[in-house]
């Protein structure tokens, strides 16, 4: 064969791939809408190019099933149109089973309204250094009820890699997030049990947020247990705007306006700048205007975790870590109270109403520090003992 | 040997390319729904075939829009200012996209790339998708998307080249939702108080309704609501135009019945809660899509409002609408644009 056939067949050959990738896209979209009740759309192993989102809209009882996360490989990197990599919406019951979605321009997978869904053995990830141009989240229900991720990996989402939102009756179990700005997040979201996962090499590990002016306003009752959170002291590289730019890097677990949340049994060690946040909104310093906002978290127990980091100085230097540095130089506290407390929940006295105490007890290592951000960090200072409700 | 096995594999591949995938139980060619009669590419409405248009419209990639609705026979909508209309079952709403070769001279030689209907069973709607052949002789309805590369002059004398995306059938209902139900998005009272040209001449589009039946319950002309023809300040000012344009553009999604509700931003244009409309609200879940900025819009500001930004890029992951804009508003983003820097 002379050089210039065996090009012209090389030159053929690319173009057929490239036809043929176009017709799995077209397959693969056209059994997603004609999928009957109960179907189980089989993925096969490889790697597929897709220019479009895949949607799924509509349907109960579908199964997406790949050959295993790595081995069915679904890449958005070429993607011209869709703003996620995966949408399911308006259904019920759906399952997505072992299979990796690479490089969304968007989301990668999105979920919204759908009551029971179930992502297993799935892995997101952004290829490459992460960086602001990154899709936002990697594993996204939002507004869903009965959410399940199990055995999951998210990797190099600019906001989060896993982002629980919205959603009610949730389960986060032996996942692995990591090279994320957040690497699980749960926001405005109730009933949530997020145990056995390892968050690491994040920004910030673990978020528990309430946020305003959304339509599922309160989140809350929330356990956190059986993590292993560590390292996350990764540069954020949030594009500026998105709520989670504010999180300082080097932060383990930050829970930020939500009510009812228990963290226990975690190992929450080497996150530089702050092992574990509490703060209301008023630290964000960002404007809202919804009535039915609560700002401030309250019944919180933190208990029987394992705190450990290296001696040395917040490795963040956003305005908050600076000021935990000055005031206790290397001998970082590894939790930290904004102080701002709904005032509607104390009695005269400015003790905690029933039920509504933040006690954070029987930790390994504990430090607790009080920022005073109320009267501009005046009284800043460790507290170790004033956090047992039972006093 | 290899080769003509390489030949074989290649040959599996590309009869799949071209299989054929369609719902039953809806016709096949557009040319079987009787809308039009005569030379299809002309698209001579039937009677019965109403044409309509909107005062701001949808911008799609800047495609002209030729639209028709067909109430089945003797049926009339009420009047009603609650949004779109509440047509009767039976009804069918066509539009279809098309590009003149010239839009110097439009309406000459034309490309109609698809025909979109959504048509009402019971209280549903049911959204479909023609996309017509080269020959421009029929359309063959598609479900699962396709696109195509159009070419045409604009209005500035410029060479275009839209890549046109035909969206897939879960696509329509990415923006055709309301409560994740379909539902029409253009044909309210107010979008269609407006002059339309007519066989019989020119009339207000409610007036001829009104006047041949097809609309009932309408009430003296002055008190009708009129929506804001976005490029012309003899029908609103800027405030009234850039509402106008957001609402038609962004609020099917944006608005609280709809898919963009998670975001919070609510862009109808009833909404009077600056923040929720936008005015230094901090984004949910923009990712990427922020831009580095820190609101959606900052007053007096364009350049630091997310808003403007996400009409400015073609990223799939950033840009807004998410769907069917490959080509920025340039007139669009003008009038944003004015219209932030104007607020204060």
């Amino acid at each position: 064969m002379t050089r210039k056939a065996s090009f012209l067949l090389l030159f053929l050959g690319y173009s057929l791939i490239t036809v043929a990738q176009k017709d799995i896209q077209k397959k693969i979209q056209s059994q997603l809408i004609l999928a009957e009740d109960g179907a189980i759309i089989e993925l096969p192993a490889g790697t597929f190019y897709f220019t479009n989102t895949l949607s799924l809209e509509g349907k109960k009882n579908i199964q997406i099933k790949g050959k295993g996360m790595d081995k069915t490989i679904l890449s958005f990197k070429d993607q011209t149109d869709g703003a996620e990599g995966i949408r399911v919406s308006d259904a019920s019951n759906i399952l997505l089973d072992g299979f990796t979605v690479q490089d969304a321009k968007g989301d990668a997978i999105k979920t919204m309204h759908v009551k029971g869904i179930t992502f297993k053995r799935v892995k997101t990830e952004w290829t490459g250094e992460p960086g602001p141009k990154n899709g936002g989240y990697g594993l996204y229900p939002v507004q869903c009820e009965g959410v399940t991720i199990d055995k999951c990996v998210a990797i190099g989402a600019s906001d989060a890699g896993i982002y629980v939102g919205q959603s009610k009756d949730i389960v986060v179990k032996y996942s692995k997030a990591y090279h994320n700005v957040a690497g699980i997040e749960i926001e405005n979201s109730l009933n949530a049990d997020v145990f056995g996962n390892e968050a690491y090499d994040n920004t910030g590990g673990l978020l528990v947020f309430d946020l305003p002016n959304l339509v599922q306003k309160k989140g809350g009752n929330i356990k956190v247990h059986n993590n292993n959170i560590h390292n996350n002291n990764y540069i954020n590289f949030a594009p500026k705007g998105n709520i989670v730019a504010m999180v300082p890097s080097g932060t383990g677990l930050m829970i930020l306006a939500t009510k009812n949340v228990d963290i226990f049994k975690n190992k929450i060690i080497n996150n530089q700048s702050v092992s574990t946040a509490i703060i209301s909104y008023f630290s964000t310093s960002k404007p809202y205007k919804d009535k039915q906002y609560d700002p401030y978290p309250s019944a919180i127990s933190i208990h029987n975790n394992t705190y450990k980091r290296k001696t040395g100085l917040p490795v963040s230097k956003d305005m908050l870590s600076m000021i935990v540095a000055k005031a206790f130089i290397e001998n970082v506290p590894h939790i930290i109270y904004d102080g701002v407390k709904n005032p509607k929940l104390l009695d005269a006295q400015g003790n905690w109403l029933a039920g509504q105490c933040i006690s954070i007890i029987n930790n390994k290592n504990q430090s607790i520090a009080n920022l005073d951000v109320e009267h501009s960090f005046k009284n800043i200072g460790m507290v170790n003992d004033s956090f047992n409700c039972n006093q | 040997m290899l080769k003509s096995t390489i030949f074989a594999i290649i040959c599996v591949v590309f009869s799949g390319a071209f299989m054929h995938l369609s719902t039953p139980k809806y016709p096949e060619k557009l040319s079987d729904w009787g809308i039009f009669e005569g030379k299809m590419a002309n698209m001579q409405p039937k009677p019965g075939v109403v044409p309509y248009a909107l005062n701001t419209p949808l911008y799609s990639d800047y495609a002209e829009k030729a639209r028709f609705i067909r109430m089945p026979q003797g049926g009339s909508v009420p009047y009603s200012t609650n949004g779109v209309l509440d047509f009767p079952t039976g009804t069918l709403i066509v539009k279809s996209f098309y590009y003149s070769d010239d839009m110097q001279h439009p309406g000459n030689d034309k490309t109609i790339v698809e025909t979109r209907l959504l048509t009402k069973e019971g209280d549903n709607w049911k959204a479909l998708t023609y996309v017509w052949n080269d020959e421009q002789t029929d359309a063959v309805l598609d479900i699962a998307g396709d696109e195509k590369q159009v070419k045409f002059i604009d209005k500035d004398g410029v060479a275009q080249n839209v890549r046109y995306v035909i969206p897939n059938q879960n696509q329509c209902k990415g923006c055709h939702n309301v409560n994740d139900k379909m539902s029409p998005i253009g044909p309210s009272v107010s979008q269609m108080n407006g002059e339309l040209t007519y066989p019989e001449g020119k009339q207000n589009q409610i007036e001829h309704w009104k006047n041949s039946g097809l609309m009932n319950n309408v009430p003296e002309h002055s008190a009708i609501p009129r929506t804001a023809v976005w490029n012309d300040p003899s029908t609103g000012d800027i405030n009234a135009r850039a509402r106008a344009y957001l609402a038609i553009n962004c609020a099917h999604c944006h608005r609280k019945e709809g898919p963009a509700q998670t975001s919070g931003l609510y862009l109808t244009e009833n909404e009077n809660e600056p923040m929720a409309f936008g005015i230094n609200k901090t984004p949910i879940a923009a990712g990427n899509g922020s831009g580095g900025r820190l609101y959606d819009i900052t007053p007096g500001d364009a350049n630091a409002s997310i808003l403007w930004y996400r009409m400015q890029t073609t990223d799939p992951g950033e840009r807004m609408p998410e769907l069917g804009r490959n080509l920025l508003h340039k007139e669009g983003i003008a009038l944003i644009k004015d219209w932030i820097n104007q607020l204060k």
